[in-house]
């Protein structure tokens, strides 16, 4: 993919198509970023995964674990179905058939885990008073994206490759995505493409854009570091926080800054 | 050897008149806020009964505190490190806001705002979760004083054997007295282990143990792993909170709001030295029995010449060597011996020790037509009367009858000899020395037990400004402030215990959503 012909696709591309598929990616993908440095500056105390269990434990028991082993399959599936050119599956010899049939396979159970999980999670968060009130805007901004988006995946998927005809978005949508990040833009290469799979597309932008003002952040919080430290931590009053700085706030970040 | 410095504390039981003043000044300190309705840092308990949460104590369920493992090394009762990271999405283990209890707030207004009519309007409580009339079904201390005892407090966990059939169908003959707990700020706290993202931490200085609020993260897993239920979660923030041993007082040499408020004056506060090396060890000891010993020699003699040498050495300044060695809790754990931690089964070595009281005995001789003033009365019944003693041995010492006696009987002596002294007698030393005390021990005992003042109650060595940073008390700032955005000039905010239902975001701090 060399820049010439893309430069040339590019002249050919509407404006719509410009707005779309470059301005609003790289928009979203900028707030994402900028967002995320500047939670992580600001707002130590409310970086947490909010968890709910305490008050509601019957549908979170099967929901959580559903919904979040599912997402991990399916951001699994999205990083080898959009990051992987197909060239590279071929060149280690797996057919494109053969890809397909696993992709749909995998990505069907992973998306209906998804689905039924997120589906459950919504359920407590709007038929449990106590959940519904601790709602909070952040939330009523994720809950229907995520949602959305997760149904406009998963809607396309049986669509077009599990009851329709079948669909290769690794040589179009897959293009344009990592078109984006080798700053090569390629709007054209959705631009064709069905129309779930544009909503999908763009419904996910505007959750990473989203993404570093909700729950969410608690993604990048995952304890693996706790496999490998010791189980006892001692802190000295004195020490000067190796955590996390509190950038904008007055406040000294000591051991005993906010202790309860 | 390296040496650390904890503040630790000893309530003498028998004092305890359960009035509820220390839980409801710590409330009124640290808990009054929206998201920690519910928790209680420092809760007063009938014993027997449930607890609070119900059944905390029963760690078949709740998989509290440590264990050991198959080969005797120490492991978390509720799983090792993968499987902690596997139920991250759904903690199999953690207590529901059912098994606290679910907070209420009543319609204060309706008693001033009601028309005239002709019958006198009540105020009806609220559930402060859903803001719904509802029934209060249960509470922090539902069965006080064994209020509704036969009912419930068959499930107190600590009534196994066949003795406790006998408590469970005489409640009102048997025996009640008052616990209150807070966090035990345990030298092996499992709550620390079980902490994913390391936000929870013990003090080098003074072994008081916290969760940094700016690193938790809400996984809850501190909550499962404390054996005595003493991490919360926050419902409005997600985050985790517990007992802080008031820090912010104890730095600024006072005593922590319980032990400060307490009306029977039972707590004590004072330094104990320990070999931080030698912890995971007498953890580790293996016979539940032998735990109590293990912990006791994990404490360092403060008058030893060579322990000072090494916490010189360790950095431990003067002023809190001095105060160690004038510590009301080294001499009641250590020199006298007659506190004991509370179940110290859990190997989490507690640092929260108990005078066990005296009172269920006293009552058994009563009951039994003895006189409570002889002590070989008294004596027979703390060897013949096994109710009373086997379930404070399950409370104080893994169900080892013959340490509790020990004490007990400590104390009847002590009692009998100071008794028969005030009435101008001379008291006789042969009882004193059936449990190896002198004259003068007794009377110090005695001092320390029945006529201590504040400042032999308390001996809290105030933190040393140079080595901190930032002492919370010295800097004119509250801890519990709201979080968020950068605090505006002069304009503090404060959260404070407005009966909002849930915490808005920082601007609409009171905004209370029905």
């Amino acid at each position: 993919m060399n820049a010439a012909p893309a430069s040339l696709a590019a002249a050919s591309t509407s404006g719509a198509d410009l707005l779309l598929w470059v301005a609003v990616p790289y928009i979203c993908l900028a707030v994402f970023v900028v967002g995320h440095v500047w939670r992580y500056r600001q707002d130590q105390f409310g970086w947490t995964s909010r968890t709910t269990q305490l008050l509601e434990h019957r549908w979170l028991r099967f929901g959580s674990p559903l919904f979040h082993v599912g997402a991990f399959m399916v951001i699994a599936g999205h990083v080898v179905g959009l990051a992987v050119p197909d060239s590279w599956t071929e060149a280690v010899g797996i057919t494109e058939h053969a890809y397909h049939t696993t992709a749909v396979w995998a990505g069907s159970v992973a998306g209906v885990a998804m689905v039924a999980g997120l589906g459950m999670l919504c359920a407590r968060r709007l038929l449990t008073r106590r959940i519904r009130l601790g709602t909070d805007r952040s939330d009523k901004v994720l809950f229907p994206l995520l949602s959305a988006t997760v149904v406009l995946g998963i809607t396309a998927t049986a669509a077009h490759n599990v009851f329709g005809a079948g669909y290769d978005y690794r040589s179009t949508v897959s293009v344009w995505f990592r078109g984006l990040f080798v700053l090569q833009p390629q709007p054209e290469a959705i631009a064709g493409a069905p129309l779930l799979f544009q909503l999908h597309a763009l419904s996910a932008f505007l959750l990473f854009a989203a993404w570093p003002f909700t729950r969410l952040v608690h993604v990048w919080s995952a304890p693996i570091g706790y496999l490998a430290r010791p189980y006892l931590v001692y802190r000295r009053r004195s020490a000067p926080v190796s955590a996390p700085t509190t950038g904008g706030r007055t406040r000294s970040a000591s051991g005993s800054g906010r202790a309860a | 050897m390296r040496v650390m410095a904890q503040i630790a504390m000893v309530m003498n039981l028998d004092k305890c008149i359960g009035c509820h003043t220390c839980s409801v000044t710590c409330k009124q300190t640290w808990s009054n806020r929206t998201g920690v309705e519910y928790a209680w840092f420092n809760n007063v308990e009938t014993k027997p009964g449930v607890g609070y949460p119900r059944r905390y104590e029963d760690q078949e369920q709740w998989k509290g505190g440590w264990m050991l493992d198959r080969r005797g090394r120490l492991v978390l009762r509720s799983g090792g490190r993968m499987k902690r990271l596997l139920s991250l999405f759904s903690n199999p283990d953690l207590p529901s806001i059912e098994d606290y209890y679910e907070p209420v707030t009543y319609d204060y207004d309706n008693l001033v705002n009601a028309p005239a009519q002709k019958d006198i309007p009540v105020a009806r409580p609220r559930s402060v979760l859903t803001g719904r009339p509802t029934a209060i079904t249960w509470g922090a201390n539902w069965e006080d004083g064994l209020g509704g005892a036969p009912e419930h407090a068959g499930g107190d966990p600590n009534l196994t054997g066949e003795w406790a059939e006998k408590v469970k169908f005489e409640f009102e003959q048997t025996f009640l007295f008052h616990l209150p707990r807070l966090c035990e700020h345990c030298l092996n706290p499992a709550c620390v282990s079980a902490c994913p993202s390391g936000a929870m931490y013990k003090r080098v200085e003074d072994g008081i143990v916290l969760v940094d609020q700016d690193r938790c993260r809400g996984w809850r897993m501190c909550v499962t792993a404390c054996p005595y239920k003493k991490v919360y979660v926050n419902h409005a923030t997600g985050k985790a909170e517990k007992c802080t041993f008031c820090f912010p007082r104890v730095e600024a040499g006072q005593p922590t709001v319980c032990s400060e408020t307490c009306v029977g004056r039972l707590r004590y506060l004072g330094l104990l030295l320990y070999d931080a090396d030698r912890v995971g060890e007498a953890a580790a000891t293996a016979d539940e029995h032998d735990l109590l010993d293990a912990q006791r020699g994990v404490f360092l003699d403060p008058h030893d010449p060579e322990i000072r040498a090494a916490a010189r050495e360790s950095g431990i300044p003067e002023d809190w060597l001095e105060a160690a060695r004038r510590s009301p809790v080294y001499d009641l754990v250590m020199r006298y011996k007659v506190a004991l931690p509370l179940h110290p089964e859990y190997r989490t070595m507690p640092m929260v020790w108990y005078v066990p009281p005296l009172s269920p005995v006293l009552d058994a001789v009563d009951a039994a037509g003895g006189d409570q003033d002889d002590p070989d009365h008294v004596f027979a019944a703390v060897t013949r009367l096994r109710i009373p003693l086997e379930y404070l041995a399950e409370l104080f010492t893994a169900g080892d009858t013959d340490v509790v006696a020990g004490v007990l009987m400590k104390l009847t002596a002590l009692r009998s000899f100071m008794r028969e002294r005030t009435l101008g007698e001379d008291g006789d030393e042969a009882v004193l020395k059936a449990v190896g005390l002198t004259t003068r021990e007794a009377e110090d005992l005695h001092r320390l037990l029945a006529v201590a003042k504040y400042a032999d109650r308390y001996v809290v060595p105030a933190a040393h400004k140079e080595d901190a940073a930032a002492l919370t008390a010295m800097e004119n700032r509250c801890p519990v402030e709201s979080s968020g955005e950068p605090v505006e000039a002069g304009g503090r905010r404060v959260m404070l215990g407005i009966p909002t239902l849930r915490r808005r975001t920082t601007e609409t701090a009171t905004g209370g959503h029905p």
